[in-house]
């Protein structure tokens, strides 16, 4: 056990673990130290020195974030010298920063902005140093706006710690140091998956996504356009904290009516598609075990998942899942199916997705996907865009009636809602397969061991198939990059043995994905997890084989699961990329 | 062993090199060769014999006469006449006021002692002069506690800058358990004006050698690295090739002196950030990481390069080990004043008669070393500054003329020692031109890491180039007080931190020089 010290923080005592930080034993005394470059889930950087504290018991000033406490120390937290101390670094920062608050993205969630205020910063009362410097557009999903940036160093850890893509690094020194691509290319340019995690730990809105809200909008005022609109399970998650209600609750019938209200024609929901991809994929895993076809089976529902496979282990292509994302299954079916139903033009109609993510903008402008003979979904809102526009419209959220989809691509199972979560869509194929093995449902459908935020999940799980007898199924959820990364050495030097993995890019999943409402932490993550689980466990219908509009399309339209003109429209093929620069190498899987 | 009746030593360091000594020696030799000397005349290529800015010089022995500024033209008259006949050339002949300033306080030398003496890229001469004794003591008959407890009692103390006592260092690393330690020197010479390692390296290699075998003895390291800056390519060369010659007697390598204890020494060479003069920052750019510092703790000394314990120390620091060893600590602490003992090695530049390097005593004055060691003052000039310590050190007026250089006196005066570079300005001297260079170099060198350090470089450079363009206000001298005060409770590490000496001396002492831009 780790030696406990006492520690005075003004004056009050505490016992803390031998190792805790300064600020961490100020958190316990419940005393507050600003701090701006820190974050709590990241390992601090030490970059923007706002945390100084000073001591009774000796001459000094140190940093709260990076020094760890020591037994007897008397802090002090607050003073006159350190109070013009920390007004001082942030007219420093801000003589170097780009101060366009009312146009900034992150204008009223931006901890430089707040900090600024709080502190009654005046910031002419340095001359401005700040050197500008062009914004990087080149990426589909992300915006670079080094002018923003106050190198606090978060982006870096991110991008290549928590997800080992190392498309952002730094270059150049000291005041020329900016935080930027390697050979300071664009973000296209780099190996970026464009998971977007950048995104939401920039405190300053250095980092945002690529805007589609206004051609949306476009779209929805043009009267010659049908526009229709899918969510992902990760939105009815999130939103409700955005707007003042209940976190722990999700908010589905509120976001129909919010869609309805702006003026889409068809409200759908990505769920229904999760669930057709567990029908896909489940029937993709089943055949592949059935007859010795090549294992792991690797998910395929996260496009920056599989940017980073086509990156650095472009050898798992034929691992991977050749089912398209439940956004793209969706979109070619919009363009397909549902415009063969309604009896619409297909060039006419706009397809909007809802997405916690901002690699489903590289995804959507991927060239392949283009299997309904015209771009399959054409905009992409992030979680952030679509709050904007509720805000834009006036719609007051919280006092909404509750409205449900529309129907033919509306409904869903407990199934598909759980895709938000890691684990989700592991836990919904395996909810599945069991019932097509084995001939009957799953006694408990709740399969714990493969929820949570655990990096890396592992479980076995012994299925009593009519056809051959007992199986036992090892199957591994990683969420993270790194914790992907970790799993595809094992797979790659055989040290571990597996027969389904699921990975999804962001920690957490997809309710904590780049596109979700700035500065989500953890504990944010982890809480609409459990929403998730919550609103499963209250549907009447839990296992994605039972969902009514699925049935009905391969009744009306697909056919049977895998079938040849499922395979046309639903399933993909991959390329492998440039660990330099992103770019596709070559064509690795075909299509069949 | 052949006999000479005469021996040339000649220096051979970097500045010689570039001003041909190299094409010099070979032309001396054609001329020996071709007057039959080459049997009676011995040639020796030395370190520096402490002579700077006077060209390509050299000390003939037996007779100690000191040419300087020779040049391959002056070859035949010294050669024929000095050589041949026995005759001096006179008007070549350095004359005994201007005698070389290691010369000085002989007996004081200790990590110079041998350089301009011996040849350094010979380890035959070194142990010639009782070289490698200190390291067959340490390893054969000393305790690694008690090597740390005579380094401790000699009162030794870093001479990288900040001063801390070298056996109290060591004491943290060796008690330590770990796989493997540590020892890395820091050759990373970067403070502008100082450039004692490089003569020591180039003068004496093997020196820092056996004082690293000990140091890694004391600690416990079987590894040591020299991280060296890539401009010294001849003390690179030098400590390759004294390396590779301990390595083949067997002083350093596996089971020395049959004691079991095995060492590895190696080279790693930097770019040449100033930044990574810094010890953590030093140690990610070792590991090939950007040179940017780190956070302590965990002090390298418990968790250093790749994550091991890591002993850092000063070239001169290190250099001075094997005397400490050989003659005991209470020589050592006998030599300087309390606190601080032992001897310096200055850099003596600007506006005197003779800049260059020399070894002294600590606690000697400020006006002692520029007038007798540097010569004075160059031209009759009077005295107006000194920039004490290196780019990060301070302004001393002539107020302070005969405060004594050592670190406890210099304190008093919130002053430092530095790296030991004394830049002495005369009358014609601008502080504000000096101040915007020491702003621009940090300004430049600046890692970029945390924000302080990086905007406020920044900052202080706009104030400081507004000045000196004349637009600058006097609220800016409080600015630029300001923001270096701010600078050195929030920058990450000393880089930052080390403004404000220089700025705050500067606007105190010298604050006419800046009002006088201000009209």
């Amino acid at each position: 056990m780790t030696k406990l010290i006492k520690v005075s923080i003004d004056g009050l005592e505490v016992e803390v673990p031998d190792g805790t930080t300064i600020l961490d034993a100020a958190k316990k005394a419940k005393k507050y130290i600003p701090t701006l470059c820190y974050h709590p889930d990241l390992k601090p950087t030490a970059n923007c020195g706002l945390c100084v504290v000073e001591f009774e018991n000796m001459d000094a000033t140190k940093r709260a974030c990076s020094t760890p406490a020591w037994e007897g120390m008397k802090v002090i937290t607050n003073s006159n010298k350190l109070r013009k101390l920390r007004k001082s670094l942030l007219e420093l920062i801000l003589s170097n920063h780009d101060v366009a608050c009312p146009t900034c993205d992150q204008n009223n969630k931006c901890e430089l902005q707040d900090l600024a205020n709080l502190f009654n910063v005046d910031d002419s009362i340095f001359p401005k140093i700040l050197k500008k410097r062009p914004l990087d557009l080149d990426s589909f999903s992300i915006v670079r706006d080094s002018n923003k940036c106050i190198s606090c160093g978060r982006c870096l850890i991110v991008c290549q710690e928590i997800q080992t893509v190392y498309a952002l690094t730094e270059g150049g020194r000291g005041f020329d140091k900016v935080i930027t691509t390697s050979f300071d290319k664009g973000m296209y340019d780099s190996p970026c998956v464009n998971c977007g995690q950048c995104t939401v730990y920039c405190p300053v809105g250095a980092l945002r996504e690529k805007n589609h809200k206004d051609f949306v909008w476009e779209a929805l005022l043009d009267k010659s356009k049908y526009v229709v609109v899918q969510e992902a399970p990760a939105i009815r998650a999130t939103l409700g904290e955005e707007f003042g209600m209940n976190p722990e609750e999700v908010t589905v019938g509120k976001m129909y009516a919010a869609l309805h209200k702006l003026g889409f024609d068809r409200v759908f929901d990505t769920n229904f598609s999760a669930d057709l991809t567990i029908m896909e994929e489940g029937t993709e895993l089943i055949t592949r075990i059935a007859t010795g076809g090549t294992l792991p089976l690797i998910t395929s529902c996260c496009p920056g998942w599989v940017s980073f496979m086509e990156t650095y282990f472009p050898k798992r292509a034929e691992n991977t899942s050749t089912c398209k994302s439940p956004q793209q299954m969706f979109g070619t079916l919009v363009k397909t199916y549902f415009a063969e139903k309604e009896k619409i033009d297909p060039a006419n109609i706009v397809s909007v997705s809802i997405m916690p993510c901002t690699a489903k903008k590289f995804e959507l402008a991927r060239p392949e996907m283009k299997d309904s003979g015209y771009q399959d979904v054409d905009y992409v809102l992030t979680t952030r865009e679509f709050i904007k526009m509720i805000k834009e419209a006036g719609i007051d959220f919280a006092t909404l009636d509750e409205q449900k989809a529309d129907n033919l691509m509306g409904a869903y199972t407990g199934a598909g809602t759980i895709f938000g979560a890691t684990g989700g869509v592991m836990e919904a194929a395996i909810r599945t397969a069991y019932f097509v093995l084995v001939g009957k449902e799953l006694d408990d459908l709740d399969i714990k061991a493969v929820r949570g935020m655990t990096g890396i999940k592992e479980a076995t799980l012994t299925i009593p198939t009519k056809d051959f007898g007992e199986i036992k199924l090892n199957v591994v959820v990683a969420h993270g990059l790194s914790n992907a990364r970790q799993v595809m050495e094992w797979v790659e030097s055989g040290e571990k043995d597996y027969h389904f993995i699921e990975i999804m890019a962001c920690p957490g999943g997809c309710v904590g994905g780049g596109g979700q409402p700035y500065g989500s932490s953890i504990a944010d993550r982890a809480r609409r997890g459990i929403s998730l689980y919550k609103e499963d466990k209250d549907l009447p219908k839990r296992c994605s084989h039972q969902n009514p509009d699925v049935n009905k399309c391969y009744e009306d339209f697909l056919g049977k699961p895998n079938s040849e003109k499922a395979h046309k429209l639903l399933h993909t093929n991959y390329f492998e990329r440039s660990k330099l620069n992103g770019e596709i190498i070559r064509e690795i899987t075909h299509k069949h | 062993m052949k006999y000479f009746r005469t021996h040339i030593l000649i220096s051979v360091d970097e500045s010689t090199i570039r001003a041909g000594v190299k094409n010099f020696i070979a032309s001396l030799r054609n001329h020996l060769d071709k007057y039959s000397l080459t049997d009676e005349i011995g040639i020796l290529e030395t370190g520096s014999i402490g002579f700077f800015g006077k060209g390509l010089c050299f000390v003939v022995y037996p007779e100690n006469i000191i040419y300087a500024n020779v040049t391959n033209e002056d070859l035949n008259e010294i050669v024929t006449e000095h050589f041949l006949k026995g005759r001096p050339v006179k008007r070549l002949i350095v004359e005994k006021p201007e005698r070389t300033q290691y010369d000085f306080n002989y007996k004081k030398r200790i990590v110079l002692e041998n350089s301009g003496i011996i040849n350094p890229e010979d380890i035959e001469e070194y142990i010639g002069v009782g070289g490698y004794e200190a390291w067959e003591k340490a390893l054969l008959e000393m305790k690694s506690d008690d090597i740390i407890e005579v380094v401790k009692e000699s009162g030794l103390r870093g001479r990288g800058g900040a001063g801390f006592p070298t056996g109290l260092k060591w004491s943290f690393t060796a008690p330590i358990k770990a796989k493997q330690k540590l020892v890395v020197i820091n050759a990373d010479e970067g403070e502008p004006g100082t450039f004692k390692d490089r003569l020591i390296m180039e003068g004496d290699p093997h020196k820092l050698i056996e004082g690293i075998a000990i140091a890694c003895y004391a600690v416990g390291a079987t590894k040591a690295y020299i991280y060296i800056r890539g401009e010294y390519k001849l003390c690179i060369e030098r400590l390759r090739k004294a390396i590779a010659q301990a390595n083949e007697y067997g002083i350093i390598g596996k089971d020395i002196f049959g004691s079991k204890f095995c060492l590895e020494i190696d080279i790693k060479v930097g770019a040449g950030a100033y930044v990574c003069g810094e010890e953590t920052a030093l140690i990610e750019s070792m590991e090939g990481n950007r040179g940017t510092p780190r956070s302590k703790p965990p002090f390298p000394g418990v968790k250093g390069a790749w994550q091991l314990p890591t002993v850092v120390n000063n070239v001169e620091t290190i250099a001075n080990i094997p005397s400490i060893i050989k003659n005991g600590a209470d020589w050592y602490s006998a030599i300087g004043p309390y606190k601080s003992t032992g001897t310096k090695v200055y850099t003596v530049l600007g506006d005197v008669k003779m800049p260059g390097l020399t070894e002294v005593e600590m606690g000697t004055t400020l006006r002692t070393i520029i007038n007798e060691y540097g010569g004075g003052m160059k031209d009759g000039k009077k005295f107006k500054a000194a920039l004490v310590g290196g780019a990060a050190g301070v302004f001393l007026s002539d107020e302070l003329i005969n405060v004594n250089m050592d670190y406890e006196s210099l304190k008093n005066y919130s002053a430092v020692l530095g790296s030991g570079a004394i830049l002495v300005m005369n009358d014609d001297a601008d502080i504000v031109d000096m101040l915007w260079s020491v702003i621009r170099f940090f300004r430049h060198e600046s890692c970029g890491k945390c924000s302080p350090c990086t905007n406020g470089n920044e900052l202080l450079f706009k104030l400081i180039n507004d000045i000196r363009n004349g637009k600058g206000k006097e609220e800016d001298l409080n600015k630029l007080i300001q923001v270096s005060e701010v600078m050195v409770d929030t920058c990450f590490c000393a880089l930052g931190q080390s403004l404000l000496m220089p700025i705050k001396s500067a606007i105190d002492n010298f604050k006419d020089d800046f009002l006088k831009r201000m009209n």
